[in-house]
């Protein structure tokens, strides 16, 4: 099927570019003074956050629409997007701690951004599980689209919440109202590094499409997938 | 909307009043709760002030859980579920009704277990901003609540599926509850928690909005 060999280049460009961006992140962008080398964890764990975040917004937009126009290629992207949703947020968690061990000087902390990030990934498991948990297909994909959308809803809360709790966390350097204070040299690889983010979410959500709508004609003509 | 609303909530809270089963369950699981979290701590080491807020949220957390699954599932006997969604009443009216019947249910709940927690625990509960803190919380999670148990008592594994699904909704409305607790149990003015209260509020009414539009494709084949 096209759409599965488009989606695995996708893919395969973009794991390569990732190697490309983490070459010049290791050898030809300066060392941060404060961090040192953890620093460079930032060029994954940015990227991977903001997507995992847009995925979930993603996920509830295509979920509202789906409630009103029933389309089938809607809930099967949302699901895609779930799923690589749920990657990304797991690529988060676990960068995080990485880079907390040699800064901070432990793992994990009940930090409100770390908390809500795992809330995010809890809410994407859920949305998982729940997908499982349903046998007809309609019912499957209404179930979703409102847990999709209660979970879009979540996102703003969040957010809020990140500001009124006190956080260890650093404050936003790229994403923010005024200019991103971060040199070029750093400013430029993160850039490629979101591109290539933005390039692997694509790439697997085409082949998650592409898988979802393979399973769905199989079930049709009555074969199974297990 | 809201009368035919009321006649949900009517026939479902007459059901619990006739048998009474749940809400007595309920309470007892209180009470065995708040048992086990006093034999699951050093009381010398932590005092009762610095438990007690976490006590009271977890305790109605579990017990709302509990309480929330019940709710659809008593419409799937007899497929009563059917019978519902095909009276001549709006949609929301029946989500409205089941949110009214959760709502008294966890209320009466949180009536059971508020004295018990400060008889156990020692700590003065009965101040009006509590009341208010704990009305805003269990508003919000029980709304997003009601919305879910209606998916997932259809779902394989109903009881498991809800807490995984409602917990991640359940406790952002939690954590602002509790720092408002903390601060009202440690005898703080009230403008410290303003904060909190206005998100709670705030996350009461989107979620009820949602809820109410969301509810329809919840049950409609």
């Amino acid at each position: 099927m096209n759409m599965l060999r488009a989606g695995r280049w996708i893919t395969f460009i973009a794991l390569l570019l990732l190697a490309g961006v983490y070459v010049r992140a290791l050898a030809f962008t300066p060392v941060e003074a404060m961090q040192g080398l953890a620093q460079k964890i930032f060029y994954v764990h940015v990227p991977a956050a903001i997507w995992a975040e847009t995925a979930m917004v993603l996920v509830g937009l295509a979920s509202a629409v789906y409630l009103f126009t029933k389309d089938p290629r809607l809930d099967r992207f949302a699901a895609a997007s779930a799923e690589v949703g749920t990657v990304f947020c797991a690529t988060v968690l676990t960068t995080g701690p990485i880079w907390g061990k040699p800064i901070w000087g432990t793992w994990w902390t009940w930090d409100a951004r770390l908390t809500l990030t795992l809330f995010l990934f809890l809410i994407y498991v859920g949305y998982l599980l729940l997908r499982g948990a349903v046998t007809d297909p309609g019912m499957r994909a209404r179930f979703a689209a409102v847990l999709g959308i209660c979970g879009m809803c979540e996102v703003p809360f969040i957010h809020l919440s990140v500001f009124m709790f006190p956080t260890l966390h650093p404050m936003p350097i790229v994403l923010k109202p005024s200019a991103p204070s971060l040199p070029w040299s750093m400013l430029s690889t993160w850039l490629m590094s979101l591109g290539v983010f933005t390039l692997l979410y694509v790439g697997f959500v085409v082949q998650r499409y592409a898988l979802s709508y393979l399973r769905e004609q199989l079930e049709t003509v009555g074969g199974s997938h297990a | 909307m809201l009368r035919h609303a009321w006649a949900v909530a009517a026939k479902d809270l007459l059901v619990e009043f006739r048998s009474r089963t749940a809400i007595l369950s309920v309470a007892v699981f209180v009470v065995l709760v708040l048992v086990v979290f006093n034999f699951g701590r050093d009381p010398t080491a932590v005092s009762n002030i610095d438990l007690a807020p976490s006590i009271l949220w977890v305790t109605f957390t579990f017990a709302a859980i509990l309480a929330l699954n019940r709710a659809f599932q008593i419409e799937l006997e007899n497929q009563a579920l059917e019978g519902l969604l095909l009276a001549p009443i709006d949609r929301g009216s029946i989500y409205l009704g089941k949110l009214i019947a959760n709502l008294l249910f966890v209320v009466t709940i949180e009536v059971i277990g508020l004295p018990l927690v400060a008889l156990f625990f020692n700590v003065q509960v009965l101040l009006a901003p509590l009341v208010l803190v704990i009305a805003l919380a269990t508003v919000g999670f029980v709304a997003v609540g009601t919305l879910f148990s209606a998916m997932t008592v259809r779902t394989r594994f109903a009881e498991l599926l809800l807490p995984v699904l409602l917990l991640p909704f359940m406790i952002l409305p939690l954590t602002w509850a509790v720092q408002a607790t903390v601060r009202l149990l440690a005898a703080r003015p009230l403008s410290e928690i303003a904060g909190w209260l206005n998100m709670l509020a705030v996350y009461d009414i989107v979620f009820l909005a949602l809820a109410l539009l969301l509810f329809s494709a919840t049950v409609t084949e």
